[in-house]
C-alpha cells in the first residue's frame, strides 16, 4: 500500500478532498488522489489538531500539569488527567500508590471508559445507522435487530450518565476535575457515594452485556458487509498486565505483528522510546509513530479497543472474558480482524469497565484515608494508560525548580494515524474506484474513520453529520466539482 | 446610642474612624472588594468597592463612615460597573480558571461569580509574564496578579521585609521582587511571612501543594463570597 501514499506523478492525478469542518478551526481532511481512470492512487488523512500541545505545558509547575492537560482534549480529558498524574508520580518518586489512591484512580478511569464508549456507540453511531451504511436491504435487517432492543437509546443515555457520575464523584466534577494529584488522589469515595453507585451497578452490567449482544446480532445480520469493510492487517500495541490480562490502567507494553507473533512483551513503558519512534511527514502536522525494530515504512501499528481485546491473553472479569472468547471465535476469527470489529470490542471493554467498577465499589479500600505517598525526587516522568481510544503516553522533564522543561505526548489518535490512513485507503479502493464521487461513497469513509473513534472535533458530530467538504481537482490542479456536507447533514455543491 | 448610616436602606452602626466598608462588613453586609483587607491600610486601587454616598460615587474602603450617610451598593448600575472592572482584570492577565490551583479559593473568581460575569467581554491581552520558581518553597505566577498591593503592604507593614513592590505606571504597572536579581530566592521571604498567605488570587503559591483540597471542600465551594463578610475567613488565614 505504501505506493499509494506518494504517487509517482502526483501532478497528473485528480484530487478528491474531504475536509471535515474548516481548516481554520484546525481540523483534518482526507485527500484522495485519483488517476485519469478514477482509480484511487493516493490517500492522505490530514489532522492538524494536536499542534502545540507540548508548548502549553512548558514552564508550568509540575503539580498543575494533570489538571492543565485536560484542556488539551475536550473529548477525553480524564485520560490526560490520569496519564499526567502517573508521570508526575514518577517525578515525586511515588512508586507505589496507596491502595485507596490507586483504586480511586482506577475507578475514575473506568468511569471514563464507560462514558466514552457509551457516547460513541449509542449517541454518535446509533447502531442501526452504523451497520446500515451499505445497502437498503442490509439496512432493513439492521432496523429489525434494533427493534429487538427497543430500550437501547435510553440505556445508552443512562450508561453514559453512570460513567459521568463515577467521574464526578472521584474527580469532583464531570469535566476539569482534580481528583488525581502527583503521588495519589485528593479524595476517596465517601460511603454515601459508594452506596449510590453500588445501587445501580448490576443494572449497568446487564445493559452492557445487552450492548455486546446487540453488536453481535448486527454482525450476524450483515456478515459480508462488516467483514469486507475497510479490512486491513496491522501490527498491534497495547498495555497488558504482568499475567497477560487486559489492564487499562497499568501494565507493560506488548506489541504483536500482523501475523500474531509477539514482537516484544511486558516492556517497561518508562523506556518506551527504545521501542517507539515518531516519524514526521511533510504533508501532515501529526506525527507517525512506528515500531523501531520494523522501521518507519513497515513499523506502523494500531491501538485501541480492537487491539486490546485481541492482544491480551484474557480479560480478568468473567462476563467480559466470555464475550471476548465469543468475539474471537466468531466467523472463524474474521470479526476480530475487521475494522468494524472495533465496535464489538468497544462494547466488550465497556462491559469490562463496569465489572471493574463493581469490584472496586465492593472493596473497602475505595473509601480509604491514606491518599498520598512520595519518595525520591526524579527529573523525568513517564505515564502510560490505555485511554478509551488506545495507548496514551505522557512524558515530562521537570527541573530542580519544579517547572516542566520538556513534554512529549503521544495520544491514541496519533498512534492510529497510519492505521486510519490504511482503513480509508482500503475503503477508497473498495468503494471509490471507478466511480463518480457520491455522498454514499464518502459516507463509507466517514464510517471507516469513525471505527477508530478518533479524538477529532469533526468526529463529535453524530454519524452522517460529520461536516465534510468534497472537492474534485483535476490533474492540472483545478477543481472540477465539489460537494460539502454541514453539521446538519445537509449536502450541497460548492461554488 | 451608636452612630449609623444607611446601606441600601438598612441601618449600619459604626465607630469613629471606621470606613464604610469596615462598618458594613462588621455588620454582616458584603460590599464587593479586592484590594481591601481588614488588617491593612486602604489602598483604594481596585475600585470594586465603589458605592454611592449621598448620590456621589466613592470608594467605600477609603471613605470614612459618617452619621446619616445614605449609601447605595447593591444597585444594577454599580454592579454593572463592578462587572466591567472585573472583566478588565481578567483580560489584563492570564486567568485560566480551569487549570488554576487557586480555583475555588480565589477572590477574583468568586467575585466574578458574585457579579454574574459570564464572559470576559473584552479582548484578552495575553501578556507574557514568566514565572519565578527560584524559591525552594514558593512559586510566583505573575500571570494572575491584579496589582492589589496586599503582598506589598503585608511584607512592608507586617513582615518588615519589603520583598514586593509595584513598579511602572498605568497599564505598565507590574509587581516586582526587591532583589538585585529580581528573584524571590534572593530575598529573605519565608513561608511564615504574612505576605505568603495574603494574595487574593493565585500569584504567591506554596510549591507542591496545588489541588490538594478536593472540589467541594474549597473556600467558595462551601458558600459564595458574599457570605464571607470577614475576609480573613475567605483567605483561610486563621
Ligand atoms: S501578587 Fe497577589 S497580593 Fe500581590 S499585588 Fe499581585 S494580586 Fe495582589
Ligand atoms: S477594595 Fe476599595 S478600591 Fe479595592
Amino acid at each position: 500500500m505504501s505506493n499509494l501514499e506518494t504517487a509517482a506523478n502526483p501532478e497528473k492525478l485528480r484530487r478528491v478532498a474531504i475536509d471535515p469542518v474548516s481548516r481554520v478551526e484546525g481540523h483534518g481532511k482526507v485527500t484522495l488522489l485519483l488517476d485519469d481512470d478514477n482509480r484511487v492512487h493516493q490517500v492522505r488523512l490530514h489532522i492538524v489538531e494536536f499542534r502545540g500541545f507540548e508548548k502549553f505545558i512548558q514552564g508550568r509547575p509540575y503539580w498543575e500539569v494533570p489538571v492543565m492537560v485536560q484542556r488539551l482534549c475536550g473529548i477525553c480529558p480524564v485520560s490526560h488527567h490520569i496519564a499526567a498524574s502517573k508521570a508526575m508520580d514518577m517525578i515525586l518518586g511515588a512508586e507505589h500508590l496507596t491502595p485507596a489512591a490507586e483504586k480511586n484512580r482506577r475507578l475514575m478511569h473506568y468511569g471514563q471508559i464507560m462514558q466514552s464508549h457509551a457516547l460513541h456507540f449509542f449517541h454518535l453511531c446509533s447502531p442501526d445507522l452504523l451497520f446500515g451504511f451499505s445497502s437498503e436491504v442490509a439496512r432493513r435487517n439492521i432496523v429489525g435487530v434494533a427493534a429487538e432492543y427497543p430500550d437501547i437509546a435510553r440505556q445508552g443515555v443512562l450508561l453514559r450518565k453512570y460513567g459521568q457520575e463515577v467521574i464526578r464523584m472521584t474527580a469532583g466534577k464531570r469535566i476539569h476535575g482534580t481528583g488525581a494529584v502527583p503521588g495519589g488522589v485528593n479524595k476517596a469515595l465517601s460511603r454515601e457515594e459508594r452506596d449510590t453507585l453500588l445501587a445501580d451497578v448490576y443494572q449497568m452490567i446487564a445493559w452492557s452485556r445487552d450492548a455486546v449482544h446487540l453488536v453481535k446480532r448486527l454482525f450476524e445480520q450483515n456478515l459480508e458487509g462488516y467483514n469486507a469493510f475497510g479490512r486491513f492487517r496491522a501490527h498491534q500495541l497495547s498495555l497488558v498486565r504482568a499475567d497477560g490480562a487486559m489492564d487499562l490502567y497499568h501494565g507493560g507494553l506488548r506489541a504483536r505483528s500482523m501475523d500474531g507473533e509477539l514482537l516484544f512483551d511486558h516492556f517497561d513503558y518508562r523506556h518506551y522510546w527504545d521501542k517507539i519512534f515518531e516519524d514526521v511527514k511533510s504533508w501532515s502536522y501529526m506525527k507517525f509513530p512506528f515500531l523501531r525494530s520494523l522501521g518507519p515504512e513497515a513499523g506502523w501499528y494500531r491501538v485501541g479497543p480492537l487491539t486490546r481485546v485481541v492482544n491480551c491473553d484474557f480479560i480478568p472479569t468473567p462476563f467480559a472474558d466470555k464475550e471476548r472468547r465469543d468475539f474471537l471465535a466468531f466467523d472463524e476469527g474474521r470479526a476480530a480482524g475487521a475494522t468494524l470489529g472495533f465496535h464489538w470490542a468497544r462494547m466488550i471493554e465497556m462491559l469490562h469497565a463496569v465489572e471493574c467498577i463493581k469490584d472496586l465499589l465492593q472493596d473497602e479500600d475505595i473509601m480509604g484515608t491514606e491518599l498520598m505517598v512520595s519518595g525520591e525526587r526524579a527529573g523525568r516522568g513517564v505515564g502510560v494508560i490505555e485511554a478509551p481510544r488506545g495507548t496514551l503516553i505522557h512524558h515530562y522533564r521537570v527541573d530542580e525548580n519544579d517547572l516542566v522543561t520538556r513534554a512529549n505526548l503521544i495520544v491514541s489518535t496519533t498512534h492510529n494515524n497510519q492505521a486510519m490512513n490504511e482503513a480509508v485507503r482500503q475503503v477508497a479502493i473498495q468503494y471509490l474506484d471507478g466511480h463518480e464521487v457520491t455522498e454514499g461513497l464518502l459516507n463509507h469513509i466517514e464510517v471507516a474513520i469513525r471505527a477508530f473513534d478518533p479524538c477529532l472535533s469533526c468526529a463529535t458530530h453524530a454519524l452522517g453529520k460529520m461536516p465534510l467538504e468534497v472537492e474534485l481537482v483535476d490533474a492540472g490542479g483545478s477543481r472540477i466539482s465539489a460537494l460539502s456536507r454541514n453539521a446538519d447533514g445537509e449536502v450541497a455543491a460548492c461554488a | 446610642m451608636s452612630k449609623t448610616f444607611t446601606l441600601d436602606g438598612k441601618d449600619v452602626p459604626f465607630r469613629d474612624g471606621q470606613t464604610i466598608i469596615e462598618a458594613a462588613l462588621e455588620a454582616g453586609h458584603y460590599i464587593p472588594h479586592l484590594c481591601h483587607h481588614p488588617d491593612f491600610k486602604a489602598h483604594g486601587s481596585c475600585k470594586l468597592c465603589t458605592v454611592k454616598v449621598n448620590g456621589r460615587q466613592t470608594a467605600s474602603c477609603t471613605m470614612q463612615a459618617a452619621e446619616g450617610q445614605v449609601v447605595e451598593s447593591e444597585t444594577e448600575e454599580l454592579n454593572s460597573e463592578r462587572r466591567a472592572l472585573t472583566q478588565m482584570l481578567f483580560v489584563e492577565g492570564n486567568h485560566f480558571c480551569p487549570s488554576c490551583e487557586k480555583s475555588g479559593d480565589c477572590q477574583l473568581q468568586a467575585t466574578a461569580y458574585h457579579l454574574n460575569m459570564m464572559t470576559a467581554h473584552y479582548d484578552h491581552f495575553f501578556p507574557n509574564r514568566p514565572l519565578d520558581a527560584s524559591h525552594p518553597d514558593f512559586l510566583l505566577d505573575f500571570n494572575r496578579c491584579i496589582l492589589c498591593s496586599l503582598c506589598v503592604r503585608a511584607s512592608r507593614d507586617v513582615d518588615g521585609k519589603n520583598v514586593f513592590a509595584l513598579a511602572g505606571r498605568g497599564i505598565k504597572s507590574h509587581l516586582i521582587v526587591n532583589a538585585r536579581s529580581g528573584k524571590l530566592a534572593d530575598t529573605d521571604f519565608s513561608a511564615a511571612d504574612k505576605a505568603a498567605s495574603v494574595c487574593p488570587v493565585g500569584v504567591i503559591l506554596p510549591k507542591r501543594r496545588g489541588f490538594a483540597v478536593p472540589i467541594g471542600e474549597r473556600t467558595f465551594d462551601k458558600q459564595p463570597i458574599d457570605a464571607y463578610v470577614d475576609t480573613r475567613i475567605a483567605r483561610k488565614e486563621e
